[in-house]
């Protein structure tokens, strides 16, 4: 059973891993263009809605808090604690997908997704353009696999209340919440990348 | 242990163990997924080989004549297509590797079997899609989809063929994975680190690439999908984007993707030499480590792609001296195989013979390597025929002979049969001859100057372009026969004995076919590998 | 070399003669190896065929050997290595003075232009002993210039220059093959380089009415308005663009790159990109509204303005009012 969970949970890590190279392409595209066009990125991040990114970021984070004491929970064998965080967790990953949600209708409104319809008045459209696109393509990749990971943490929720899991067997939970957190460092990371480039910002 | 006892059909085996197609469709025993995927691999071995005999028939001429040129640029994009992502990607891995990793390493199955299958039905779904956009009108960016020709120009399904090699990158993901926790987590009790096959040094070498590699091109894709379905500029100058930034993250899965096709084979030819040599490979450490080595610098080169696409002179500098690192640990192995030659005791079977092959053409396709790597000859040979003819000696003279050597090994393994072993000579013979014949006369077109891709090519070039059509029908020929006896022998080949090599390894320790759990009992490993010299002394004449 | 069954094209130019010399040099070594290889695996199968009653020795390995050969292997690569990195070199550092032409691709073909303003398709006339400069775009997708005669070769890209140079020395015509894959009519985008002698090259220059590119861009210079905020009198709302070519240009944002050709296009194309410091971007672009050709003729008369006093372009501060005669350009 020990050598089913730790290859469970190496599993896991692998996986995490592949993520890491997933997200890692486009950081590195991120990264190249903000080097040749610092101005353009500025005038981006200009527009992104601070205090919604801001609160995102402690929800993700008390998030994280929640998960991790689940999983705590479950290997003390305190099922009601587990669900009930676990709930937490998916409440607190569903604030958070909401206001990404009331953020991207902003953006949508002012003409700030890619294509034939986008318009910035400024200088260096073209790259504000480019900013865009990796914000809406990254915080969208992002928010695709939260939203896996809410129906995930839905699933072992529903399964702690039905009393599979306890202190002799708590290795999905354990997983689940390895990739929560994954999730949730990719937002740290992409909360001062999009968010946090110039003092000046709306919202 | 040697068995001349021949043991009786009607014994249990993974194969009778359960019939009808829901046990095997629905399986989870790492056997018969194999096979799953021998069948499939197979299946778009065919449409890659049928697309690169049209291409040839048409270059016959100078004109275009066969097809027209739009017909042409698909045949060529998806002869590459199928031939890298469904079939020398996951051929070792998926049907070797899934077959014998459990076995080799004293396990009952791989550590997430589901996950096995699971594989095996995302590269069926990926294999569909892929017919399907084939079939209703193909790509023609090339295989390597360059920006902004695939964004921005082609009129082809390319965001439908991207979806394909998406889904079929995480059947690779989900292979390597599974090899890399199975060969940590599920050795047999004292079957340590250094007493394993050479060959799961190399697979495991392989699923370390398969796992951080694949993600790029995967993401890759994304992009590109994205940018041609809101017509969004990252890859296009016209919208502010950069062509560059795509082949640098192309590349930096398609580098060392093509060492996810050659290790895996090296991986076989290892231990087909050690076995038909009697001995314990020479260098055992270094084998293995220049495994990981060529993993580790197989990421550190992807710009020699890109020589003449306009990066700076000093990157150029940076990834020429990089890439003579990485033919080092490919030359260690070599070597290495040469010197287990040196006091064996060789014998000229059909794997041997294929394996021989292997050194013989790999070694000639590694060399041009180094042609393509210096920077001046590069300016002049990259996008020729030189090219061309380089990953072909790898690809095809390499991967795809250490592949045939060890379906030859394996055989009786995987199939309880023996394959009919003149034929199989004849066979790794015509190969050989046909191989050599097709594709040594692009080394001097591509020196010559003749572009790859093209449809139509100057006058002057022809009497090449003749030698090497007519090398691939000498090819296509060794590459039908095989089929042909393997099917043959599994109703009329006779029945193969547990160890019919005499060959070190713990697959070769149980059944042939194994059972569904491989072991009638865990094995526990008190023996180096290769442990030839004690395996023949058992059959040394009482007098010495 | 062999007539019958050549090996390489004729040498045209004076780099082709040392690519040739790596050549043969890798294919002595590779053959050398192979031989070396080839001949230990035959000599090694037959001397140690299976024979009844002699077992295999069971050898190790040898720490020795594997130092050998990995040690002596990697330093011939150096050696390769090092000699073809110096041909690259000289292959991607023009000489200073060169005759420059500007070449544009597009699907699926190759527009030369000569500074005298001399137009050809899918051919390009050269001199003989004169070192010449391509600068290049493509109009569409990545193409590729590639004369094997002269053995070199470079991507043309979109949305930028790229360049390269040679200096042809045999008399005669040779291929122009497109060498990056762009669609149908990828193998018919060919044409051929003619390599005259310099006198038959002045010659094949006269031979009908051009205007000279530097003059063509003058010419638009005026009737696209750019003349209206880039002045030479006295300080427009743009920067001075006299003698701005290869200099260095100090950005708003605070670096400093130079005034190349990519920096020249771009700044018509998509002049908020990179604006000199102390003035606004109020440039309006010019993409959609010039063809790559009048680009060029408008890069070539920038460049054909003369140099004035060195200094860092931008470095006056925005508002200082300009100082009569002198040019705008101070030193930082």
């Amino acid at each position: 059973m020990e050598q089913q969970r730790e290859s469970a949970e190496l599993g896991m890590w692998l996986f995490l891993i592949t993520e890491i190279m997933f997200f890692g392409g486009m950081f590195c595209a991120y990264m190249v263009y903000r080097y040749m066009y610092p101005m353009a990125w500025e005038a981006g991040s200009e527009q992104m809605d601070f205090w919604f990114g801001t609160i995102n970021t402690v929800v993700l984070i008390c998030s994280s808090l929640t998960m991790a004491l689940a999983v705590r929970s479950a290997q003390v064998g305190q099922r009601k604690a587990l669900v009930i965080l676990l709930i937490i967790t998916m409440l607190f990953g569903c604030v958070f997908m909401g206001i990404k949600g009331v953020e991207y209708y902003g953006h949508w409104t002012e003409h700030q997704f890619p294509g034939p319809n986008f318009q910035f008045a400024g200088p260096d459209a073209q790259h504000v353009q480019i900013f865009f696109f990796l914000y809406w393509a990254m915080t969208g990749l992002h928010a695709l696999h939260m939203l896996i990971g809410i129906i995930v943490v839905g699933f072992i929720a529903y399964w702690s209340w039905r009393g599979k899991y306890g202190a002799d067997y708590y290795n999905p939970v354990e997983n689940t919440g390895l990739y929560w957190h994954f999730v949730d460092m990719v937002w740290i990371y992409l909360y001062p990348l999009l968010y946090l480039i110039s003092h000046k910002h709306a919202g | 242990m040697a068995t001349a006892v021949v043991p009786t059909v009607e014994r249990e085996n993974y194969l009778n163990a359960q019939y009808g197609i829901k046990s095997w469709l629905l399986t989870t025993d790492h056997k018969r997924i194999a096979l799953l995927y021998l069948l499939s691999v197979t299946f778009f071995f065919f449409i890659g080989g049928f697309f690169a005999l049209l291409i040839r028939l048409e270059l016959l001429t100078p004109a275009g004549d066969l097809v027209q040129a739009d017909t042409y640029n698909k045949l060529f994009t998806m002869h590459g297509q199928v031939m890298i992502f469904f079939f020398l990607i996951p051929v070792v891995p998926a049907v070797l590797g899934n077959f014998l990793v459990p076995i080799m390493i004293g396990a009952k199955d791989l550590a997430f079997p589901r996950i096995n299958l699971l594989s095996w039905y995302l590269y069926i779904v990926a294999g569909l899609l892929m017919m399907h956009c084939m079939l209703t009108g193909g790509i023609d960016t090339g295989w390597t989809f360059y920006t902004p020709f695939s964004t921005a120009y082609s009129n082809t399904k390319v965001v439908e063929a991207g979806l394909a090699i998406f889904i079929a990158g995480f059947s690779s993901i989900f292979t390597g994975l599974n090899f890399i926790v199975t060969i940590h987590r599920m050795r047999a009790p004292g079957m340590t680190w250094n007493r394993m096959p050479l060959f799961l040094w190399a697979m495991y070498a392989t699923s370390i690439i398969q796992v951080l590699g694949t993600p790029v091109v995967a993401i890759t894709i994304v992009l590109v999908a994205l940018e041609r379905l809101f017509h969004v500029g990252v890859f296009d100058p016209k919208l502010g984007g950069d062509p560059l930034l795509f082949q640098h993250l192309f590349w930096f899965y398609s580098h060392p993707a093509v060492y996810i096709m050659i290790l895996p084979s090296m991986g076989v030819v290892t231990e087909i030499i050690a076995c038909f040599s009697r001995k314990r490979i020479f260098g055992y450490q270094f084998v293995a480590f220049s495994s990981i080595a060529i993993a580790v610098l197989g990421f550190l080169v992807w710009a020699h792609h890109m020589f003449v696409a306009g990066i700076s002179l000093y990157s150029a500098l940076v990834f020429s001296f990089l890439s003579y690192f990485v033919a080092v640990p490919s030359a260690i192995k070599v070597f290495n195989w040469t010197a287990t030659l040196y006091k064996g005791s060789i014998s000229y079977t059909t794997p041997m013979l294929y394996a021989f092959g292997f050194i013989g053409l790999f070694t000639m396709g590694g060399l041009t390597g180094l042609f393509l790597a210096a920077l001046g000859i590069d300016v002049h040979v990259t996008d020729t025929y030189f090219v061309v003819a380089h990953f072909h000696y790898i690809m095809v003279g390499g991967a795809l002979m250490g592949y045939l050597g060890g379906m030859h090994f394996w055989w009786p393994k995987i199939s309880g049969r023996m394959y009919p072993e003149w034929w199989g000579r004849l066979a790794a013979l015509v190969v050989f001859l046909g191989f050599n014949l097709t594709f040594f006369p692009q080394f001097v077109l591509g020196y010559m100057g003749m572009p790859r891709r093209y449809w139509q090519y100057s006058p002057e070039f022809q009497i090449l372009n003749v030698m090497s059509t007519a090398g691939s029908t000498v090819l296509a020929v060794g590459y039908l026969l095989p089929m042909i006896y393997f099917l043959w022998s599994m109703r009329y080949g006779k029945p193969a004995p547990d160890n019919p090599w005499n060959a070190a390894g713990l697959e070769w320790q149980t059944a042939s076919p194994p059972p569904t759990f491989n072991f009638e009992e865990t094995p526990v490993v008190t023996w180096e590998a290769y442990n030839y010299g004690e395996i023949d002394a058992k059959e040394v004449p009482v007098e010495r | 070399m062999f007539d019958n069954f050549p090996l390489w094209p004729t040498r045209a130019s004076t780099i082709a003669g040392n690519v040739d010399a790596l050549y043969i040099f890798l294919l002595i070594v590779s053959g050398m190896i192979c031989l070396l290889v080839f001949s230990l695996i035959l000599i090694f199968a037959a001397r140690f065929r299976k024979r009844k009653g002699v077992p295999a020795e069971q050898i190790e390995g040898s720490h020795a050997l594997e130092i050998t050969w990995s040690v002596i292997p990697l330093g011939i690569f150096f050696f390769i290595f090092a000699w073809g990195a110096f041909i690259y070199f000289k292959e991607r550092t023009p000489p200073p003075s060169t005759l420059d032409i500007y070449v544009v691709a597009k699907q699926w073909m190759w527009k030369t232009e000569h500074m005298g303003g001399q137009h050809e398709i899918n051919s390009l006339h050269v001199p003989a002993g004169r070192d010449v400069k391509l600068i290049m775009t493509s109009q569409d997708v990545i193409h590729s210039f590639y004369v094997p005669a002269f053995r070199i070769k470079q991507d043309v890209l979109p949305g930028r220059y790229t360049t390269l140079w040679f200096r042809a020395t045999k008399p005669g015509t040779y291929h122009l093959f497109c060498a990056e894959y762009c669609g149908t009519s990828h193998s018919q985008m060919i044409g051929e380089v003619v390599v005259l002698e310099p006198a038959q090259y002045a010659e094949w220059l006269g031979g009908g009415p051009a205007t000279p590119l530097p003059l063509a861009g003058q010419q638009l210079f005026s009737s696209l308005g750019c003349s209206t905020c880039h002045r030479f009198d006295v300080q427009g709302r743009g920067p001075n663009l006299t003698g701005i070519f290869g200099k260095p240009v100090l950005l708003e944002d605070g670096r400093t790159l130079t005034a190349d050709e990519n920096y020249i296009r771009e700044s018509i194309l998509n002049p908020g990109a990179k604006v000199v410091s102390g003035f606004k971007p109020i440039m309006p672009t010019f993409q959609g509204l010039v063809t790559e050709d009048q680009v060029n003729a408008l890069l070539a008369y920038i460049k054909s303005l003369s140099k004035p006093a060195q200094g860092t372009v931008g470095a006056r501060a925005s508002g200082e009012p300009a100082t009569g005669t002198t040019p705008m350009n101070q030193v930082q």
